[in-house]
């Protein structure tokens, strides 16, 4: 029997646990050996976004749209993906210059504007009052099913009877004496809250065994498993579609929208950025969390289906909300026990989010709401108090209660009115307003305060209108007729079809208009004011942090001077004096003094103190604080530039390096190339070495042996001795003939050789060559005919090196011809605007493959068996046509013979004087 | 330096890639009244292309630091 003391008291006593939890992670966070400090804890505490909406919530929308509840955690999923990127900065931005809420970061971004951070806290606080009045919902609508166990009966009505027969009454004064306990213990305003960040961790687990125990209890133990639930359901039509269709329940569009606003709720909703940004331990531990928490995600809502299915099954006759299947069906079945620990699993989830999301406001509201008006007021003197600290923590308890409190009016005006995951989305949708200024103000540079201001505002004003002022409408505290017909009856400006813009359902409308004017007017009014000296500084620390810190203790430019004992009292009031002294002592040891005197004013002091006040009152109020105790110096234009030159210098020197690391690598390469080539040089330097040895030690040879036989033997006969001598003659000639040409093609190469150019007549030159050759055709007996075809132009070219390569060709075209039966003709013609000399002969031909051979050096062909000639000529030859801008190519076959070819233009290039060749060959 | 950027490049891809399969059109291509082992198609795609998400991103982030 669950009776109402006993549920009251394992109430408390969960309670009392988490506050065990709590003090215990404190204790050894004071002994420094935190208990959080481990990506795990982390992982755990970011799933605080957990709350009833997805612990009764999904069940209650998967009941009625089927699949169309998960958007809301693959939108966190995919989100996750890019926080490597973009949280990894905003946490990198909070550490540096101790952020502690949204409103913080917002205000510090562009200038320290309390304004802005005002304005942030408002929206927050507004927006986030229906997530608020959700959970209230929730848990005491838990905390009456659970009182009338065993019969399963809905609340309903509540909301008429007087606040204290209200269960949400006291739920929501006892959620807010636990927070004060939770958030508000210490004086020291500044710390990080360790233990509250264990005990979230372990409600995170509490939760998720909660539901997965009731998932497997209705999946297992009810049905026959996963498929059983599926099989039955399939047997009515209304839930066979409800299990099968896809986003359905709305439309794809409604699918991709909940995605988008989940993604951005997850970063900017105050308590996601209080654990996940300001609780943050270590930076590194994201790695983990960035597959841990979207893991925990789909394993809480692996059993949602199979437990809207078997509800809608079980309780086919509609009288149970679906919202509440996860405790009513263990009750059902009389699962005492089970149903007990859902209630604590979803009192888990409530107070979890509950605590945090109120810290965070509250933190807000004092730091960015209430401080700047009370610095105001100088009636109040606050600056000469002696100790503020006091008055911070009370002003916050005071918040806490208040947004408590808007939560309980808000759940009493509107919240029968609407599912659980409505309400929800009504904040979801508030905080999205968040995504332009944050998001643009880490990454863009010229993103202006005024531009921020007018985009929030924008934004937050479209929302009231087009979604809270509907939902407040719908519960009839505001004429209906405003919603239905517009205000003054003007159908334009109806809050749900604003400019007559229709067929997107109430969350997309608001969100499509909110977004809209926000994004517009923070990018419009960016652009056309220009940002103060101070928001510029505030953006190149933002915008470049990760370059900053990535260089630690990198000196600030900061805001003015003065000295550590006028510091020191102002601090004090805030911190309180003890823990406001330690921080300086600290301080002075690092700056490599012993004590708090020593420390030289300077603006490095001004800017630790700065920063130390603005943990604990935000950085805005923490800016007046200071610069009243210090003698202000506005930053100026310097300072400035000094930044933004910094930040510029830092790129160019990396687009300098990276140019320079370009050009190396191509000087390599080139490098590489050439050294390539100067193998290659080498390697024919070695043959062409050998080559023309091997080609010199022939006749030396024969010379030797010539000779010896004519030492050794004295009584040899004359005519032997002459035929010897005149062996020895002929050898010395052919060796001769090749250095000859050896010395003649290493100056050809080299560029050395002589040339002397003038106008030639190439048919008197063929002539002539004709004419030299004509002994060698004689006594070969081959026939040599000369065709011309009438007078040629001249060519321009060196009368000596032309007949060499004639006569080179003439006598190759005799010593290849067969004896008597050879034939040898030279023509010369024009063709295509060139001088073109042919020399064709009958003898056996060229195979294709040693055309081009033939006209390297040393390559020759042979006749009958024996090698011809030096194998210098045609290469010589080649190299003369080709100095005089000509070309010498052969045409031949085998058994076909040879057409060996060279053409001259006529308008030869001048060769550049003698020596320096146009182009040689190598 | 560069092993955190191709892990933030890594990870933008993965979330660009999660993206399309767990949006229209893609997972509309599942929405169809089959079963997969008694299980509706629409609702085993939409939580096997979660968990491949989840799978490569654990991968990305975890693989030893070279």
């Amino acid at each position: 029997m669950l009776q109402g003391w006993v549920i009251v008291a394992v109430s408390l006593a969960y309670l009392g646990v988490l506050f065990a939890i709590a003090t215990f992670g404190d204790r050894r966070a004071e002994a420094g050996r935190s208990i959080i400090a481990n990506p795990w804890t982390y992982a755990l505490s970011l799933a605080v976004y957990c709350t009833t909406w997805t612990f009764y919530g999904s069940v209650g929308r998967a009941a009625s749209s089927g699949i169309g509840f998960l958007p809301v955690y693959l939108g966190p999923t995919l989100m996750v993906a890019l926080w490597w990127l973009v949280l990894r900065k905003i946490i990198r931005i909070s550490k540096a210059y101790r952020i502690t809420s949204i409103a913080d970061l917002v205000a510090s971004r562009y200038g320290k504007s309390q304004l802005l951070g005002g304005l942030v806290t408002v929206i927050a606080v507004v927006g986030v009052i229906p997530y608020i009045s959700l959970q209230l919902k929730a848990i005491s609508g838990s905390f009456s099913i659970l009182l009338r166990y065993p019969s399963v009966v809905m609340p309903g009505g509540g909301t008429d009877s007087p606040p204290f027969h209200d269960h949400a009454f006291y739920i929501a004064i006892a959620l807010a004496a636990f927070t004060i306990l939770f958030g508000t213990r210490h004086l020291d305003v500044t710390e990080r809250h360790e233990g509250l960040v264990a005990a979230i961790a372990f409600e995170s687990l509490v939760k998720l065994l909660a539901f997965l125990a009731v998932g497997a209890f209705v999946t297992y133990g009810v049905y026959g498993g996963v498929g059983d639930i599926f099989r039955r359901a399939a047997e009515s039509p209304r839930l066979r579609e409800l299990a099968s269709a896809a986003g359905a329940g709305g439309s794809w569009g409604n699918w991709i929208l909940l995605t988008l606003l989940s993604m951005l709720s997850v970063m900017f909703l105050p308590r996601q950025f209080q654990i996940s940004v300001v609780e943050n331990v270590d930076e590194d531990h994201l790695r983990k969390a960035i597959w841990l928490f979207p893991l925990y995600l789909l394993l809480i809502n692996l059993f949602v289906l199979p437990v809207a299915l078997g509800g809608l099954m079980i309780f086919a006759d509609g009288q149970v909300d679906a919202d509440t299947f996860v405790l009513t069906l263990p009750m059902a079945r009389r699962a005492e026990g089970l149903a007990l620990f859902a209630y604590l699993g979803g009192l888990s989830a409530g107070t979890g989010m509950v605590i945090v999301e109120t810290i965070a406001l509250s933190t807000m509201v004092c730091n960015d709401l209430v401080m700047p008006v009370l610095l105001r007021m100088r009636s109040l003197r606050l600056n000469e108090r002696r100790d503020v600290s006091r008055l911070l923590v009370s002003i916050r308890r005071l918040a806490i209660v208040l947004i408590l409190f808007l939560g309980y009016l808000y759940f009493r005006m509107a919240g029968e009115a609407y599912a659980l995951v409505a309400i929800g989305l009504i904040s979801f949708a508030a905080v999205a307003q968040f995504a332009p200024a944050i998001l643009g103000g880490i990454y863009w540079r010229r993103a202006t305060r005024a531009g921020a201001f007018a985009g929030l505002l924008a934004g937050f004003a479209a929302w009231a209108y087009t979604l809270a002022l509907p939902s407040i409408a719908r519960s009839g505290w505001l004429s209906a007729a405003f919603v239905e017909e517009g205000p003054f009856g003007i159908a334009l400006l109806r809050p749900q079809q604003l400019f007559g813009l229709t067929g997107l359902d109430g969350t997309s409308h608001a969100l499509f208009w909110s977004l809209l004017a926000n994004v517009g007017l923070y990018v419009g009014v960016s652009l056309w004011t220009n940002p103060r000296p101070e928001e510029l500084r505030q953006a190149a620390l933002f915008v470049d942090v990760l370059e900053r810190t990535a260089a630690p203790e990198r000196t600030r430019v900061g805001p003015g001077r003065a000295s550590a004992a006028d510091l020191l009292p102002v601090i004090g009031r805030f911190l309180g004096p003890g823990r406001a002294r330690e921080a300086f002592l600290a301080y002075a040891r690092r700056r490599g003094v012993g004590t708090i005197d020593e420390l030289r004013a300077d603006a490095d002091v001004v800017q630790f103190a700065e920063t130390q006040l603005a943990g604990a009152i935000g950085s805005a109020s923490a800016r007046v604080i200071v610069s009243s105790v210090v003698k202000e110096e506005p930053p100026g234009l310097d300072e400035v530039m000094d930044i933004l030159d910094e930040a510029t210098q830092v790129r160019a020197y990396s687009r300098q390096l990276e140019q320079k690391q370009r050009e190396l690598e191509t000087a390599t390469a080139e490098l590489r190339a050439a050294n390539a080539r100067l193998q290659e040089l080498d390697r024919l330097k070695d043959e062409f070495m050998s080559t023309v040895t091997h080609e010199l030690r022939t006749p030396l040879t024969s010379i030797r042996a010539v000779s010896e036989i004519l030492l050794d033997s004295p009584e040899i006969a004359p005519e032997e001795r002459e035929r010897f001598l005149a062996i020895i003659v002929k050898e010395t000639e052919r060796l001769t003939r090749l250095i000859n040409q050896t010395l003649d093609m290493a100056k050809i190469e080299s560029g050395s050789a002589e040339w002397h150019t003038a106008e030639l007549d190439v048919q008197e030159i063929v002539r002539e060559a004709v004419d030299a050759t004509s002994q060698l055709f004689r006594e070969k007996g081959v026939a040599l005919s000369v065709r011309t075809a009438g007078p040629l132009p001249p060519v321009r070219g060196d009368r000596d090196r032309l007949m060499q390569v004639l006569i080179n060709l003439l006598s190759n075209a005799v010593k290849f011809c067969p004896p008597t039966a050879g034939r040898v003709e030279v023509r010369a013609e024009m063709a295509a605007g060139a001088v073109r000399v042919d020399v064709e002969d009958n003898g056996p031909g060229i195979p294709a493959r040693d055309h081009e051979a033939i006209f390297e050096r040393f390559k020759r062909l042979a006749v009958d068996g024996q090698p011809a000639g030096s194998g210098l000529g045609l290469a010589i030859s080649r190299r003369i046509v080709e100095h005089l801008g000509g070309r010498l190519w052969v045409d031949s076959d085998v058994g076909r013979g040879s057409i060996f070819s060279f053409a001259l233009p006529l308008e030869t290039p001048a060769p550049a004087g003698d020596g320096v060749p146009a182009r040689i060959a190598g | 330096m560069g092993r955190a950027d191709a892990t933030g490049q890594r990870l933008a891809a993965i979330f660009m890639m999660g993206c399309v399969l767990l949006n229209h059109p893609i997972a509309s291509l599942f929405s169809r009244p089959v079963d997969l082992g008694g299980i509706p198609l629409p609702y085993a795609y939409v939580f096997f292309a979660w968990g491949l998400v989840i799978a490569l991103m654990a991968w990305v982030v975890e693989r030893p630091r070279d």
